[in-house]
């Protein structure tokens, strides 16, 4: 037994995520209890082609910037128990509000799916989406999915096995800030990097940082043991 | 006669269209009221005022949501339109 493909799924409140979920794990959910958290996360198991997918439930956000428990709950989630693929849930209805999210994610980690949902209540409001114009852009597939009416569902899983397998790359497109932060960035995240290794992108924890997100500290040292940075002159500048 | 409309979304009367340009507020507020669409470019209608004037429903990205005066007071923007003169 191989085991299974981890698949986190995150979103807005109301873009029809557990309706997904349901749909695509059936009866068969169950909650489960992470460590260090009482918020529970659902769970289900599904068999597709000979491959078991689990995918966990995060609770409903509109940011991953941990102003609450939930955020930081499916925050933690994605970051530090680093499922093989992140589904991004968006309503294709309200794509500029969601797409906050959707950036958010793929400025954390890698492996990510963009799934626009809701597709047929938007093509009846008349809204088109290019879907490859979009993948193109954010460098991650994005498919277009009808969780209600089980659409999309083929090729969503299909792409989750190539991504877990490697057959798909993706390479988020990350964000540029303004010269003052990026500078800013260029100096803290080698020393980031000498810490954290590869564990978490050392651009956004920088990010957080330069942002005084001190929870994000906290957790990273809980979690993680860092390793030792010499410290040196170039290094205390670059901190103050 | 074109001059810039420059109000705050509390001074905003039903019905009027602003377009956001600055937010005055700080920290977890600030990031949340990004977080909810109240961003710079973005324009917000002003759907309804409670009996008081305080809170004020306002439309933003296809979404309703209330501000207490002390968030809309501090968010700033121009007049666009009112949809009752057009």
């Amino acid at each position: 037994m191989t085991n299974p493909i981890r698949v986190a799924l995150a979103g807005n409140p109301n873009t029809g995520k557990s309706t997904l979920f349901n749909a695509l794990t059936g009866l068969r959910q169950h909650t489960g209890n992470w460590a260090g958290k009482t918020v529970s996360l659902a769970e289900g198991k599904v068999q597709y082609k000979g491959k078991t997918y689990s995918f966990i439930d995060l609770p409903g956000t509109y940011s991953l910037f941990s102003n609450s428990t939930d955020e930081e709950v499916a925050r933690n989630y994605i970051v530090f128990e680093k499922p093989d693929v992140t589904l991004v849930v968006l309503d294709a209805t309200s794509l500029e509000r969601n797409f906050n999210l959707a950036l958010q994610v793929l400025e954390m980690t890698t492996n990510v799916i963009v799934c626009i949902n809701l597709i047929d209540e938007a093509e009846k409001k008349g809204i088109k989406i290019n879907e490859r114009i979009l993948t193109n852009k954010l460098g991650v597939p994005v498919i277009k999915l009808s969780a209600r009416n089980k659409v999309g569902f083929d090729l969503l899983l299909d792409t989750i096995e190539r991504i877990a397998n490697g057959t798909i790359e993706c390479k988020p497109t990350l964000m540029t800030y303004s010269d003052e932060i990026e500078e800013q960035i260029y100096k803290i995240e080698p020393y980031i990097r000498g810490m954290i290794g590869d564990r978490l992108s050392s651009r956004w924890v920088s990010l957080r940082l330069l942002d005084g997100d001190e929870k994000l500290l906290n957790e990273i040292n809980k979690r993680l043991r860092l390793e030792e940075v010499k410290i040196t002159d170039e290094y205390s500048t670059a901190i103050l | 006669m074109h001059t810039t409309n420059r109000l705050t979304l509390y001074q905003g009367k039903k019905g009027d269209f602003i377009r956001i340009t600055d937010i005055f507020l700080e920290g977890v507020m600030r990031r949340r009221l990004l977080d909810l669409g109240f961003v710079p470019g973005a324009i917000i209608e002003v759907l309804k005022k409670s009996p008081l004037g305080d809170p004020i429903a306002f439309r933003v990205s296809q979404t309703t949501i209330a501000l207490r005066k002390e968030e809309s007071s501090k968010i700033e923007g121009e007049l666009i339109s009112n949809d009752k003169s057009n």
